[in-house]
């Protein structure tokens, strides 16, 4: 007989039962299996109504992110313990409307992300002619970290500020946008500022440090934040001392 | 106008306080409790003490440790308040407490040191 690994999925259907619950699943265990592999296994072998986000399975599309175990973690870089005693339970991320099942509404973040202009700005376009921006590799290096963010949003499901305070720019956003302010081609530090120097941008943050800890692809936002904070008491301060010339 | 947002001043304190506890208080701490009780030091006398903290200098710097300490000390707390008890709708009793707190800490610290340290009591 297989080994069998036991799973408690979070299960919500509005239409269906206002309340949400958890089920009880069982898969054979397979030690090339992910959690991804396992709910797949079940939506198509034992309930065909399971619903849950995924596409690339391989870390990179960052859409199946899920709590496993309590921990913000992504379905499909995540193996099944061997020989579990205790059931893996599998809910929704935490602090985001659920849709249905694992599905959450990732509306707030979209709409944060954008705010923050996560896009290389440039004030006076160069003709083509002129060729493309060099960069050395230390002027990637400073972005590059913060490039590799997939907006698979573990880190607002981690971060408590987010959780008590919805209005919060959240990690990855204020990361992405540190990641064009520290590109060398970039132009629009000065667009970004009133978003990210603001109440709810980086100043809501009380450096938890979580989202480093749960960030699958080993960004680390609060690094970010934290750079960003000296960055604008920075220019609060020359705009105390000079303030035409900060402007 | 814009108004200078009050966050970026906090947060200068609160980190000036971090760094210059972080870097300092373990070296007093060294140098006037742990290394003369191991024998590794003399321990200085009254006398020495205060003939060194006659020096403005050496003042305005404990001055400035205790203050921004204490910045950065009420300002952690605030938010843990805020955040461990969720009491933000008592935003301006928390800050009077937290920040009123370091002030008062901090106007007691010169107090101690203008006046106290000044008199030798030999």
């Amino acid at each position: 007989m297989p080994e069998l690994v036991n799973l408690e999925v979070f299960r919500y259907s509005p239409e269906h039962t206002p309340e949400p619950r958890f089920q009880k699943f069982q898969v054979p265990y397979n030690k090339e299996w992910v959690v991804l592999d396992a709910l797949n296994y079940i939506k198509d072998r034992t309930d065909g109504s399971l619903s849950f986000r995924w596409s690339c399975r391989m870390g990179i599309c960052g859409s199946c992110g899920v709590l496993i175990n309590g921990e913000p973690k992504l379905s499909c870089a995540t193996f099944l313990p061997s020989k579990s005693s205790k059931p893996i339970r599998i809910e929704p991320l935490r602090h985001f409307p659920v849709i249905r099942d694992l599905i959450v509404h990732i509306g707030d973040f979209m709409t944060k992300l954008k705010k923050v202009k996560p896009w290389i700005i440039r004030t006076n376009e160069s003709p083509l002619s002129e060729g493309e921006f060099l960069q050395t590799p230390d002027e990637m290096e400073r972005y590059h970290q913060f490039s590799h963010c997939i907006n698979c949003m573990l880190c607002y499901a981690a971060c408590p500020i987010y959780g008590l305070d919805p209005l919060f720019a959240g990690p990855a956003a204020i990361a992405l946008a540190q990641r064009y302010n520290n590109d060398s081609r970039d132009q629009g530090a000065a667009r970004r500022m009133p978003i990210l120097s603001s109440h709810d941008g980086i100043w809501a943050c009380t450096f938890v440090g979580e989202c480093t800890q749960v960030c699958p692809k080993h960004v680390d936002p609060a690094a970010a934040i934290q750079q960003y904070k000296l960055t604008a008491a920075l220019h609060s301060l020359k705009s105390v001392i000079a303030p035409r010339g900060a402007a | 106008m814009r108004r200078t947002p009050i966050e970026p001043i906090l947060w200068s304190l609160f980190s000036a306080g971090g760094m210059l506890s972080a870097l300092f208080i373990p070296v007093l701490l060294f140098i006037l409790v742990l290394a003369p009780a191991l024998g590794w030091l003399p321990a200085p006398g009254y006398a020495q003490l205060t003939s060194l903290l006659s020096h403005p200098l050496a003042r305005l710097f404990l001055i400035a440790l205790c203050a921004l300490a204490l910045v950065h000390a009420a300002h952690r707390f605030r938010y843990t308040l805020y955040d461990g008890l969720q009491i933000k709708h008592l935003n301006e009793l928390v800050n009077i407490l937290c920040y009123g707190g370091a002030l008062a800490g901090s106007v007691w610290a010169i107090f101690l040191l203008f006046t106290r340290v000044a008199e030798p009591r030999l």
